[in-house]
């Protein structure tokens, strides 16, 4: 019995995402012990509701660094702003609207996903600075297309992204879901296992008759089409788009992804743990701010335990 | 007929200055007046700074790591300056060394558990900007005296800016491209483990790099408040994505430790001088990022058409 109980809890402490729930845990039980138990119910489901936002991206992110060294997607801030800047005016607070926004929202994220990879194929460069170089565009774009205006998200999407059941919040019902669903195509669908078999050795892949290209392309514009899906719900969520609602993101997608226990290498990637990390980064801050912290500390503590977290979590595994 | 061709290798040097000199005579163009004396020390006023960061970027680029925090440690060291550099000169030149031990230190932490350098030094970039506000709460401060009168000295012909370029720039090629260290360097980025089988140690390295990033960090920051004369938390945080822009604009790969020090000086110039070009095409200031990209992407594909026609 003991045996089997020990065995049992080897093989959870084996699963490389327990250790950021754990951490989410843990930040959160530090911060209602200094609040004393109150508001315990309430920061869970804040920290649900904002997290749903960084689990979304960080989705994407988690496929694109699957794919091996240097793969990374930095354009995922300027897609989101851009997406929602122009899903917002398409709309134009109208709730006949909100599918044909939608439908807008995920074509800029394709046409970026394209850009983007176009780019990495045709001037051979390394897909950070590709995305870098693309995210100053399509950054301009939102901003010269969303000069200005401030544009409210149809009430019926504000209440679908808002609303909440007994403090769980449907929207991240729905992401947890998405999370199922892009756990299955990873890990059971040829597309998932081409994208882990591109991560380990990519020569070995296409040997294999893996169609590298289409895959990478596949993988670049599903990132981009998440991110624009995140950038119209976080609109709708947050009463418009801003033009820099998508800054913070470009942390949190690659944090919550390394975070999670997903190899920073490529090859080995790893769903549930985006969910854990992704809370943990939101009671990180909700913790700081608890206890009344100033800026400066609050931001300087923030870059420790990052760096920290990500030494421990993302370190070679052998 | 590709023996009339320079060598592509020759073309791809002269990449970064060819760039330098369609945007100076595009500006000289639309606007006759830069072209004088005062002119080219308006326009160029700021390219010090940004040139000093470009080299740092450059520094952690050879070992094929990006530096996404360095905007930040720019912006700290700048408030440092501002600050206890000039209250207590000792102390505040204590506290940039351990700046630069620091950078030294992330080097090893980033080599020894093979981290990626993006997420590291992004969580940096909190740590440095919280650092700053700790330091300087409000914009303000005074840069000390001496600062302020090397970065304002009018040397005779050209501004002070091209000759310290000039120095800067010649001095890191013979460090980094003409001594034998220095191949041992950008061999780390070339090739780790032919550069570790042949007995040199890839953490020292990473280690001297990193620490050489947080020297010209350091610099940059201390070149900026002798201009702004004060300094602000938030002061640089642009110069993160400049200086990756300038490594590209002055010929640097991203991969293979193959670098230019003096093209990524040239890089940063072209870059300061293209925030003027654009506003005096009257280019709305919505597209000056985007205008930015695009310069990028046009250097790449230039690079790109460069490398076909040597292939053929």
């Amino acid at each position: 019995m003991t045996a089997l109980l020990t065995k049992r809890i080897r093989t959870v402490s084996e699963k490389p995402w327990i250790w950021a729930f754990l951490g989410a845990f843990l930040v959160w039980l530090a911060t209602i012990l200094f609040t004393g138990g109150t508001g315990a119910g309430e920061i869970l489901s804040a920290a649900l509701a904002f997290a749903t936002f960084s689990v979304i991206v960080g989705i994407g992110q988690m496929y694109v660094i699957t794919l091996g060294p240097g793969n990374v997607d930095l354009s995922i801030p300027a897609t989101m702003t851009f997406a929602g800047a122009v899903s917002m005016k398409i709309m134009d607070s109208q709730d006949v609207m909100i599918l044909p926004g939608l439908v807008i929202a995920l074509i800029c994220g394709l046409l970026v996903g394209i850009f983007n990879y176009g780019l990495i194929r045709a001037l051979r460069i390394p897909p950070i600075i590709a995305t870098l170089s693309s995210s100053f565009l399509v950054q301009s774009c939102a901003i010269a297309y969303g000069r200005g205006i401030k544009i409210k998200p149809p009430e019926l999407l504000a209440d679908f992204t808002t609303t909440k059941i007994a403090g769980f919040p449907i929207l991240a019902f729905c992401v947890v879901l998405l999370a199922v669903v892009m756990s299955v195509v990873l890990h059971r669908t040829v597309f998932g296992r081409s994208v882990h078999a591109i991560g380990q050795n990519a020569r070995a892949a296409e040997l294999a008759g893996v169609k590298v290209d289409i895959i990478r392309l596949a993988t670049y514009v599903q990132s981009a089409v998440l991110a624009g899906l995140c950038g119209y719900l976080l609109s709708g969520f947050s009463g418009g788009a801003s033009l820099n609602m998508g800054a913070e993101y470009l942390l949190a997608s690659i944090a919550v992804v390394v975070i999670g226990g997903t190899s920073v290498a490529g090859g080995f990637a790893n769903l549930p743990g985006i969910w854990g990390a992704a809370l943990f980064m939101f009671l990180l801050v909700t913790m700081l701010n608890t206890f009344g912290l100033s800026a400066g500390i609050r931001l300087l503590l923030t870059g420790v335990i990052i760096v920290g977290v990500i030494t421990l979590a993302g370190g070679r595994r052998e | 007929m590709s023996t009339f061709l320079p060598s592509p290798r020759l073309l791809r040097s002269l990449l970064p200055a060819f760039s330098l000199t369609v945007i100076l005579i595009a500006i000289f163009y639309l606007q006759p007046r830069a072209m004088s004396y005062f002119g080219l020390n308006l326009l160029l006023n700021l390219a010090l700074p940004i040139a000093f960061a470009t080299l740092a970027q450059m520094c952690v680029i050879t070992v094929n790591d990006l530096d996404l925090g360095i905007g930040a440690f720019v912006g700290f060291v700048a408030c440092v300056g501002a600050t206890w550099l000039n209250e207590a000169p000792l102390l505040g030149a204590a506290v940039l060394l351990l700046c630069i031990l620091a950078y030294a230190a992330l080097g090893a932490l980033i080599h020894l558990r093979n981290l990626p350098s993006i997420v590291v030094t992004l969580g940096m970039s909190f740590f440095w900007l919280g650092l700053a506000l700790l330091v300087l709460p409000t914009p303000g401060g005074k840069a000390p005296d001496w600062v302020r009168a090397a970065m304002t000295f009018k040397a005779p012909g050209l501004p002070a800016t091209i000759y310290a370029s000039a120095l800067v720039a010649f001095v890191v090629h013979l460090a980094l491209m003409r001594s034998s260290y220095g191949t041992v360097l950008r061999g780390v980025g070339g090739n780790p483990r032919s550069v570790a089988r042949a007995g040199w140690s890839i953490l020292k390295a990473k280690m001297t790099m990193y620490a050489l990033a947080g020297f010209f960090g350091v610099l940059s920051g201390i070149s900026l408040i002798g201009l702004t004369t004060s300094a602000d938390a938030n002061i640089a945080l642009r110069y993160t994505l400049l200086s990756i822009a300038g490594v590209i604009l002055g010929g640097g790969e991203f991969v293979g430790g193959r670098i230019s020090p003096v093209g990524a000086v040239l890089g940063a110039m072209t870059l300061t001088l293209a925030g003027s070009f654009l506003s005096f095409l009257k280019i709305s200031p919505d597209w000056q990022i985007g205008a930015q990209g695009a310069i990028l992407i046009i250097v790449l594909a230039l690079r790109v058409v460069i490398n076909r026609t040597g292939a053929k």
